[in-house]
This record gives C-alpha cells, structure tokens and sequence, in this order.
C-alpha cells in the first residue's frame, strides 16, 4: 500500500499512540470499489477533532462510500472493496485485527432517511445500549434521558417512551436517531445528508443541533445543501468525479474554500455553474 | 361520461361483494347448523357411536398435539432456514433452494402423507402417531414458513441492518435483536397460514396420525384431528352430519382465535418490542 500522506499527517500519525495528537479522523490514500466500479480513488484527507467538515459534490461523486468506509459499513455491501488507510483516533480501522463493532461503538452515523427500529422510543436505546453492556433499568433511562433532552425531543415524548418509534414525525424520527447515537457517547459521528428528507423546519433543528454538537464530536456531513454546508461547516471537503472515479479535489476551511477556492470546478460549483 | 367512470367502480364493488357474501354464507351455514351442537360437554366428552353422539373432547387434544409437533419441529426449522436465504444473493445453491422450496410448497399433501408414512411411520418406527402426523405435516409447511420468513427478514434487513451495524450491534446481535424482532409480523402471518394449512389438512394424516378418535395417551399414540373427525362424521358415517357441523364450528373458533393470538403477538412486538429490553 503506497501513501500519499503529507509529511505533517505522517508526524501527527506516529506521535498519535503516545500523545493523542492524532484525534479527528485521517484518510490515507482511500479507495472504494463496489465490483469493477471505482467509487473513490485516492482519497486523503485529514477532518479535525470537534469540528465540523461537510463533504459535498454532485451526486455519485462517492460522498456516502467515503462515510461508509469510515465507520466500515462497506463491508457490508456486497462485493465491496477498500484499500488505503482510515484513521479515527489513531484507531486503524481497516487494520485486520480491528474489530468493526468496536470501531462503529466510536463512530456514529445518521441517515438520510430517518430510521428507527420498529420499536419503542425507549427500545430503540435499550437494544444497542445493552450490546454495549448497560442493561440496568435506571442507568438505560438515564442515558435515554439524558440524550432526549440533548436533542430538545424529552419533552416531546417524555409520557410515551413505550409507543411505538415509527409513530413520531420525521423531524422527530431524525432527533431520536441522533439521541440514539448520542446516547453511545462516540468520539465521532458521520451524517448522511441529514435534513435533506425532512420538511425545512425539522431540517432546521437537526442542522442547529448538529452545530451545537461542535467541539464535543468530530463530525463529518455529506450535504447537497451548499447554504447550508457554509452556514454549519468549519472545512469543506469537495469531491468530485473524475476518471471514473470520485476524487478530492478540494478540502480547506470554509470561508477560503468558498472565497478562494484553489479547484476551477470547486470555483464554478460554489458559484452554482457545475454539478 | 358518468357511466364510464361509474362501471368500474362497480365492477369492482360487485366482485367484492360476491367474496364477502361466498364467505359469509359458508360461515352462516356452518355456524347455523353447528351451533346447536356445540356445548360444554360437546367440547369435553368423547365421540360415541362413531361420532354421531357424544363430543370431541380427544379429538381436540390430538389436533393440539399434531400442531404442538408440527410448529415445534417448523417453526425453528423454517427460521434457521430463512436467516441465511434471507442474506444471500441470487447465486447458484441459494436460486436452487428457493426453488425446490418454491416446488415443495405445491405437491399435493397426499404425497406430503405417503412420504411421511414411509418415513416416519414405517423407516422410523413410529407407527400411526400424533409423532408421525404432526412431523410430515411440518414436512408440509415447511416450505411455506421458510419463504414468508425469508420475506419478512429480507425487508428488515433492507431497512434496518445498516443501522443496526451503525449502532455497533454485532451481527448475531442485530439478527435476534433487531433483525427478527422487526420482522415479527412478517413471520407471524407465515406462521399462521401454516397453522391454518395444518389445521385443514387431511389427506397427508390418514396415512400417518391415522383417524382413531379416542383420547391418546402419548405423542406414540393415534390420533384424529377436527378435519379429519368432520370427514368421517361427513363421509362415513351416516347420520354424522350435526357433528360434523358442530367439529367445523370448533375448528373456525380455533383458527379466529389463532389469528387473533397471531395479530396481537405481531402488534405487542411493534409497540411494545416485547419482552425485556
């Protein structure tokens, strides 16, 4: 496996088991391939502890593979295949020996489409909060707790924690799935075009907790929204498809990716011209 | 203009009718011959005279014990079956196994019966028994339960494995504690149309339970199911009739009961998720 990794990146990437420094999540050389097509080719890319980097691009682009291969929902997808190196927390997550259900203990993720099980409010905590080892009556509904009102739904549900899940709205579907993350405490959390399923005012309260959870998680949005991509993100990371194959062709702080971006297709998709 | 939007509309409300009302009189009959029969006693005392006196008291016991082995034996069986189907793709030995399933679900039940009492009764030793019968009846709906089983798990894990997986659940885990749970339902109604195929069944038991109608002693024993006991009383023996109305009564009340059971077991999974947490 060759890499392409900065010299800055390979420093933080060595120092990171004795001093932390390598926090946030490090892409090296990254590909994806679903059969004989390439979805991602060569991605690197380094999305910084508690900050908040949106990953846009026009569609098929490889924005959701790239998720999927952070959190390792790739293997999964049948005939799916990745070579390169993730890094969350200095955890390697395709190492051989590194163990998928550890690694999604650390990084959470939220659909497009909210998707609870068809269970109850409380159910749908109960079930992953026991295959991490807490089942005690008290502690599960202090965590539930604790995460509905993190996400402004406690209120809302408080009195029917035992209805069925599917009985909320979308907007609340999508705050019980992020309440559902949440309540695993990860170090991280992919989300997938978030508030793109939902009616513009639930959208809105998702994107504001989603920024209110900054600092505290390191976050990765694939978003199609560009507003909102500026309004929420601290980088922006822009791919696109190029020879088959989505490629990152942009990543920087937002105000200069949008300002000054260095990519003439970056220039004319934050203009609205392409993609 | 108003007559061709209003033919359709009755046609199909004609044809829907027709259903209601074929399904309401079959039940009528029976209901209005039957009902007269059926009592306390009638449900607790044996037949006597060949049935045309007495109740159906073993006759119950037997239909409960061939389903109790039938379901025990189907029912873990179809799901095991189902988890892997349920994950496969479309390869060679998976297409193959859906398609003898597919096949095995059409043979006629008196293959089901003759294959069954070589098997079981004769090769295995078991003789005419509640064993035997409810074992090829299994055999019979098997098939059934396998692919209604695939269906449901394979819409669960459309929807929810890759969140399951997202949560950190592990497979095993996400299969028994998300996987199945949402496809309760699913597996629910699979279930009750075996049941309900099971309960019909008579021609696979005459070679296997066999039609003796008193009350058996052990799984080893012979027994006689209710459709089998309205066959002979309809059949066989003259003077039946009344109690043959009176069986079929019992054996609807059985089976509204069975899909209520089912229904409500499905909905309990929904809301409530069931169980502990």
């Amino acid at each position: 496996m060759t890499t392409l990794a900065s010299p800055v990146l390979s420093a933080k990437a060595a120092a990171g088991s004795t001093a932390g420094a390598a926090r946030g999540i490090a892409v090296e050389n990254l590909h994806v391939r679903y059969g004989e097509r390439a979805a991602l080719a060569g991605v690197s890319a380094r999305f910084e502890p508690g900050a908040i980097t949106a990953v846009v691009g026009p569609s098929g682009c490889g924005k959701s593979s790239l998720l999927a291969a952070i959190n390792r929902l790739t293997d999964l997808a049948p005939r799916c295949r990745v070579s390169g190196r993730v890094r969350v927390d200095g955890l390697d997550a395709h190492a051989p020996d590194t163990d998928p259900v550890l690694l999604r203990r650390r990084v959470g993720m939220i659909f497009q489409k909210p998707n609870p099980f068809p269970f109850s409010i409380r159910r749908n905590f109960a079930v992953s909060l026991r295959a991490r080892g807490i089942r005690r009556r008290d502690e599960v509904d202090g965590r539930l707790e604790t995460a509905l009102r993190a996400v402004g739904l406690w209120d809302e549900v408080a009195d029917r924690l035992r209805r069925p899940a599917t009985e909320l709205s979308g907007g609340q579907q999508q705050r019980l799935c992020l309440a559902r993350a949440l309540a695993l405490e990860p170090d991280a959390l992919l989300l997938d075009e978030p508030c793109s399923a939902l009616d513009p005012i639930s959208g809105g309260a998702v994107e504001r907790l989603v920024r209110g959870l900054r600092g505290r998680l390191t976050m990765v949005v694939v978003t199609h929204n560009l507003a909102q991509a500026r309004r929420i993100a601290d980088a922006i990371a822009v791919l696109w498809l190029r020879d088959g194959a989505g490629r990152l062709i942009e990543h920087g702080p937002t105000e200069r990716v949008f300002e000054a971006p260095e990519h003439p297709l970056t220039a004319a998709y934050v203009r609205g011209e392409e993609g | 203009m108003r007559d061709r939007s209003l033919a359709p509309v009755l046609v199909v409300w004609t044809a829907a009718a027709i259903v209601a009302a074929a399904f309401a009189w079959i039940v009528g009959d029976v209901l209005w011959r039957g009902l007269a029969v059926v009592s306390p006693g009638f449900l607790a005392s044996a037949p006597a005279s060949g049935g045309r006196a007495g109740g159906i008291g073993p006759v119950i016991v037997s239909t409960v014990g061939i389903l109790a082995v039938c379901l025990g034996a189907a029912a873990p069986l179809g799901l095991a079956a189902a988890v892997p189907l349920a994950e496969a793709g479309g390869g060679g030995f998976p297409r193959a196994v859906r398609a003898s399933l597919d096949v095995l679900a059409g043979v006629p039940s008196i293959v089901f019966g003759l294959f069954g009492h070589l098997l079981f009764c004769r090769w295995l030793g078991l003789g005419f028994s509640i064993l035997a019968g409810g074992l090829t009846l299994a055999c019979m709906v098997l098939p059934l339960l396998v692919r209604s089983s695939e269906q449901g798990l394979r819409a669960a894990r459309r929807q929810h494995a890759a969140s399951a997986a997202a949560l950190g659940l592990s497979r095993p885990a996400a299969l028994l504690r998300v996987l199945v749970p949402a496809a309760a339902p699913a597996l629910a109604v699979g279930l009750v149309l075996g049941i309900g195929r099971a309960l019909a069944e008579t021609a696979a038991l005459l070679f296997t339970s066999g039609y003796v109608a008193r009350m058996p002693s052990s799984f080893l024993d012979s027994g006689r199911t209710l459709s089998i006991h309205v066959y002979e009383l309809a059949m066989n023996v003259p003077g039946g009739t009344p109690h043959a109305y009176g069986t079929a009564v019992v054996l609807i009340g059985v089976l509204v009961v069975l899909y209520q059971g089912a229904a409500a077991i499905a909905g309990r999974f929904n809301a409530e998720g069931g169980g502990t947490p």
